[in-house]
Order: C-alpha cells, then structure tokens, then sequence
C-alpha cells in the first residue's frame, strides 16, 4: 500500500459524500420537494472521486446529466447544489439550469449537461484554449456510454488527437444508454477500442474500483501535461438505479440490479479499508454521521433559501443586454 | 480614407486585433493554408500560423470547442465555412453556446465569434447558397452582426472582439470583393444601431447584406421617377435597431422589409409585427416584406434569379405603395 493513510480517507469520504448526497436527493425528489428530474450517480462514485484525486484545482471538467457526484469530488458546494435542485435562487445558477446544468467555472466544472455528448467538444475546447494559452492545466471530459455512439465523440477524439491536447476522456460506462442496453446499441465489447481509430491510448478498467481510476487518471494526466496529447479511459461500472429517478425500469430485472449493489464501489472500498485497518468500523460510522449532518444542512439552506423572483428570467443572458427586446 | 475591399478589412480588423489581444485565435476549414473559401483570410496568408490554423471537417467540435476556449479565458474566432454547414454542428450553437451563459446564472465570458459567408452565389445550388439569420435570431442567446460594407465589417468585428457576449457574424459571399471607404484611424460601430445608408421621404426600407447594395441600386432607379427611398441597413439583428425603423416610418408613413433568406417568417416578419405594434398610427399602407421563395434554392441560374429577390422586387414593391398618391 503506497498510499497515505489521509488520502485513502480522503477518498472514502468523498464517495460517502456523494452517495449521501444522491439519497438524500432522490428521497427529496420522491416526496416532492424537487421539480424537473434527477439522475443519480449511486454505484459510480468512484470514478468521479478517482479522476478528481489526479487532478489540480486549476484542471477543468466537463459534466453529464448524471453529474452531480462530478461536481461534489471537483469541490462544490453541497449547499449550492441542493439550493439549485430546489430552484432557488440561492442556488449555482439562481435557479435557471437545476440538476442537469449545475455549474462552477470558477472551480473548473465547465457545466453538467443535459445533451448527451454535448459536454466533448467543450473539453476539447478548453484543452485547445490550454494549449493556445500555454499554461500546464488539463481538461477531462466526462461521458456516458450513450455518449460514445454520438458524432460529437468522433469528431472530438480526432480533434484532440491531431492538435495533441491536454485532454482526458472518462468514458462512464454503466451498461445502460436511458433504457437500452449499452451491449446492443454498440459495436465494440470495449469503448476504449475506439481510442485505435483515433491513434491514442485507450484503456478499460474496472470503474468500481477507485485506485485503479486513480492510477490510471494520473498517468492520463501526466502525459497530458507532458505535451503526449489524450487518452481515452473506459471506466466501467453499473447504473444502480434507473435513468431517473421514477424511472419504472422495465428493460431489466431486479435479480441483474442485486448483483451490482454486492459489486458497488464504496463497499468493495470500505472492505479494503477496514481489511488495511485505514479504518475501523467506528470511524466509518462516525463519517457517516458527519455527511448526514452536512446533509441536513444543506438542505436547510436550500429550503430556507427565497425563491427567485419571476422577473430574474430575464436576466443572465448577456453581460451586456444594451438594445436587447426580453 | 482608404479605398480596401471587405475582405481586406476583415483581414486588417484580425491583424490588429490578433496584435492588440494574445487571447485571440482563429480557426476552421480551408482559412490558414487557403485564406478562406472565399477569399476572407487572403491577407492573413502567412501572418500568425500557430494562431490561425486549419481543423477536420468537424463542425461540431469546432463550434463546441469555441465554447470551451472562450471559458478558460481565449478568444476564439470561428469560420464556419458556408452558412449551410451551421446546421451539421447547430447543437453546439443553440443548445451549449447560446443557452450555457443563462443555464448557469450568468456564470463565464464567452467572449466567441463565429464568423462566415452566407447567400446566394453562382449556382451554389441548395446546400450552399442559405441565409439562416433568422434561425439565431429566434433562439435566444448570440447576437446577431451582418455587415454589408467594409467599413461596417471593421468596426462591428472590433465591438465584438471587445466584447464578452457570444456573436455570430454574417458576411453575403457577393461582399468580399466590393470596396468601400475605410479610415486609417481607429473606431468601433456599436451593436443595435443602424445606419441610414441614404435619407429619403416617401418609402422605408429596411434591410441587410446584399440587399442593402440591391435597395440602394433600386433607390437610383426609383429616384428618376420622384420616389425617395430611405435605405436603413440594420447592421446587428440581435440587438436590433427599433427606434431608427420606427423614427424613418414617422417621416414616410411606409414600409419595405427586404432580405435574402426565405419571406416566410424571415426576420422581415418580426421587423413587420413590431412596427405595426408600435407605430401602426403612422402606416398609411399595408407593410411589404421581401424575400426568397419559399423553396430550396435552386441550380439552374434561370431557377435561382426566380426565387432570389434583387434590387427588381423593391422598385415593384415601391411602386405599389405608391399607387394612387
């Protein structure tokens, strides 16, 4: 074991901070209290917390519509975030994007976002706006398996390729595209064998377990940073809850999802810890406890937050709306 | 002042530009060994190549990646090629571009231009030859310049490279040759402000691009038979000059809306329900808008003249409202 002890907390903490997060969330959704829709990041939380630990402050990401474990492991605000899911103006976006458009730039999420694939060429653009600036920053771009059948992959990964950008591609595979089967819709067993077609690295690697994502980040990232150009990471995992949340799921059975929640990535992680005696099983209750606080508060925030008032629509368009006919 | 043609005044707003600003970049098809399908670049050939570089045929990643640059702090200028091929990567536009600023709560600068030829050309034939304005101007969120003359090119590309607010830029494939006054010194021309290209008394015509060049031919011919025109060129689309249309409309009391794109519910139609709106009073005659027919545009040079409207479809318009006067 090569790692700090802090850092492995560190790593567990997050992903109890995102599942806690998504519970909370999708029990807020159920009674109401949320409009619109969430997508829910249970069982994948690895990934986004594993890439994040091989990053800077100062790297950007882009997001999907499942994106708010992203937005948590990058460093935001869990009080902004539920603020934004309740719509409030308080919120990240003042109650204008909610759940699928949750956004800090100041804090390099370049934006979650609700087209799937829409998020790859802004990645590729922040990375040619690195290169063109010079500095050594990086850009990740997020994405679903659904996300990998689009043109916007294509034209992105051949775009990365030839300009030789600092970008690293985090394919999310969790076997579902919406409701169809990732297997059927696709035509390789392995998403990262497309990374041939577009003369990089390529790699698949088991999503659910966090070292491997970080491990494999960090050299992604090192090469990038190097001038080495982008790699494509397949990280697979699995969807444990639906689409959405309400979604009645009726393309699989629930004996398919029982095996992931035995494969899922924060208990297969808690096994190593107490195994590595990191952790003991007061420790993790004591974590527990604390995300559950942070929880409550946030949503105390967001529910004691003002609502927007009506006419704010009109505002948030341009910087500069001089002439402009709202 | 100097005599240069648009595309060299295109070409000397990026170099000074470029010069000024190190943030600045351009990119896209055919611009950096070509200098552009029409000839845009031309006097770029050579100037800046680690900034002003070629791309795959990848519209959506070029557009997108406009995006992403603008957001870590560059200024991307796009070339988007022909109009047409907008489309082959619109998502990028009106979904991430347009809506990305308003989505987060008025988060980032994106300090983007996406710039090109559009129009009617030598029987570009039906993928080649649109004019898709209207398009951004329905969907909330770019502003909109269409010069029509070098001088007008210069300083609207200057406001918009100073600015911090995405912009698209039309340029008619018919104005890169034509020449026209520009002065050695330095200037901006503000968005929403139109210029009154020739004062006249009885008809208002409000226009852009080509058609500015096609009202003004019509203007002369009109003149020889006692019809003034005044010839206002809008000049930006988003924001658009309303009190100038609805002040020329209080002095003559009618109305020509004349564009390139297609008549039906082309940007004529929304100039024409504001005015009736707010200066009804003054309209002594139905307004009239002009525009292509509502088909693809045609190959065939016969079929194209049929659908496309010129400086012919004004003099008529003109002459109807002033029947029986």
């Amino acid at each position: 074991m090569n790692y700090s002890k802090q850092f492995l907390i560190s790593l567990y903490e997050m992903m109890q901070k995102i599942r806690k997060f998504e519970q909370a969330a999708e029990q807020l959704f159920l009674d109401g209290k949320i409009p619109g829709f969430i997508h829910l990041y249970i069982g994948e939380e690895a990934i986004a917390v594993g890439v994040m630990a091989a990053l800077n402050d100062d790297d950007y990401i882009t997001s999907t519509h499942r994106g708010h474990g992203h937005m948590i492991a990058k460093g935001g605000n869990i009080n902004l975030m539920m603020a934004e899911l309740y719509g409030k103006v308080t919120g990240y976006c003042r109650g204008k994007g909610g759940s699928m458009h949750i956004a800090d730039f100041s804090i390099g999420v370049l934006g979650a976002n609700g087209v799937v694939g829409g998020g790859l060429p802004i990645a590729v653009g922040a990375g040619l706006g690195i290169k063109m600036k010079g500095t050594k920053q990086v850009a990740v771009a997020f994405f679903g398996d659904g996300a990998s059948n689009t043109g916007a992959f294509h034209e992105s990964l051949n775009f990365a390729s030839v300009f030789h950008l600092p970008v690293i591609f985090i394919n999310e595979n969790n076997q579902y595209a919406s409701t169809a089967k990732t297997k059927e819709t696709t035509s390789v067993e392995n998403i990262s064998d497309r990374a041939v077609s577009y003369n990089i690295p390529g790699v698949t690697i088991n999503g659910n377990n966090i070292l491997s994502v970080f491990e494999t980040t960090k050299e992604a990232v090192k090469r990038a940073r190097d001038q080495g150009g982008p790699t494509l990471i397949e990280a697979k995992t699995y969807r444990i809850k639906g689409h959405f949340v309400g979604d009645p799921s009726k393309y699989r059975n629930n004996s398919e999802v029982n095996k992931f929640w035995e494969k899922e990535p924060i208990k297969i992680f808690e096994k190593q810890l107490l195994d590595w005696k990191v952790l003991n099983q007061k420790e993790i209750n004591i974590i527990s406890l604390k995300f559950d606080q942070q929880i409550k508060e946030a949503i105390k925030f967001a529910e004691d937050s003002p609502e927007p008032y009506p006419k704010d629509a009109l505002t948030d368009l341009f910087i500069d709306d001089s002439g402009y006919d709202y | 002042m100097k005599v240069i043609t648009f595309s060299e005044a295109l070409g000397e707003t990026i170099l000074e530009e470029m010069e000024r600003d190190h943030t600045i970049f351009t990119y896209g098809e055919d611009i950096g060994k070509q200098g552009g399908i029409f000839g845009a670049y031309k006097s770029l050939l050579g100037k800046f190549p680690d900034r002003i570089f070629d791309t795959p045929i990848s519209e959506e990643v070029i557009y997108g990646s406009a995006l992403g640059a603008a957001l870590v702090g560059m200024r991307p200028i796009v070339e988007f090629h022909f109009a047409d091929f907008l489309f082959t990567g619109i998502q990028s536009i009106t979904l991430q571009i347009e809506k990305i600023r308003y989505m987060t709560g008025g988060q980032g600068k994106l300090h983007l231009i996406l710039r090109g030829p559009d129009g009617v050309s030598n029987s570009a034939a039906a993928q080649h030859s649109e004019s898709i304005e209207t398009i951004f101007m329905h969907v909330p969120g770019i502003k909109i310049i269409i010069p029509s003359t070098p001088y007008d090119i210069k300083g609207l590309l200057k406001t918009a490279l100073r600015s911090n607010d995405p912009v698209i830029c039309f340029e008619h494939k018919s104005l890169y040759a034509q020449k026209g006054e520009v002065p050695e010194e330095e200037y901006l021309i503000p968005f929403g402000k139109a210029d009154i290209k020739r004062p006249g008394q009885d008809i208002t015509v409000v226009t852009m691009s080509r058609m500015v060049h096609e009202s003004l031919k019509a203007a002369q011919e009109l003149e020889k038979e006692g019809i003034n025109l005044e010839v206002i060129d809008l000049r930006t689309l988003v924001p658009w000059d309303k009190e100038t249309v609805i002040k020329s409309v209080q002095k003559t009391n009618r109305l020509i809306i004349a564009h390139e794109t297609w008549r039906r519910a082309g940007w004529g139609a929304e100039i024409a329900s504001t005015i009736q709106e707010e200066a009804f009073d003054f309209l002594d005659a139905p307004i009239i808008r002009i525009g292509a027919r509502n088909v693809p545009m045609p190959f065939s040079p016969v079929l194209q003249n049929y659908v496309t409207p010129d400086k012919h479809n004004v003099v008529t318009a003109a002459k109807q409202l002033m029947e029986g006067i």
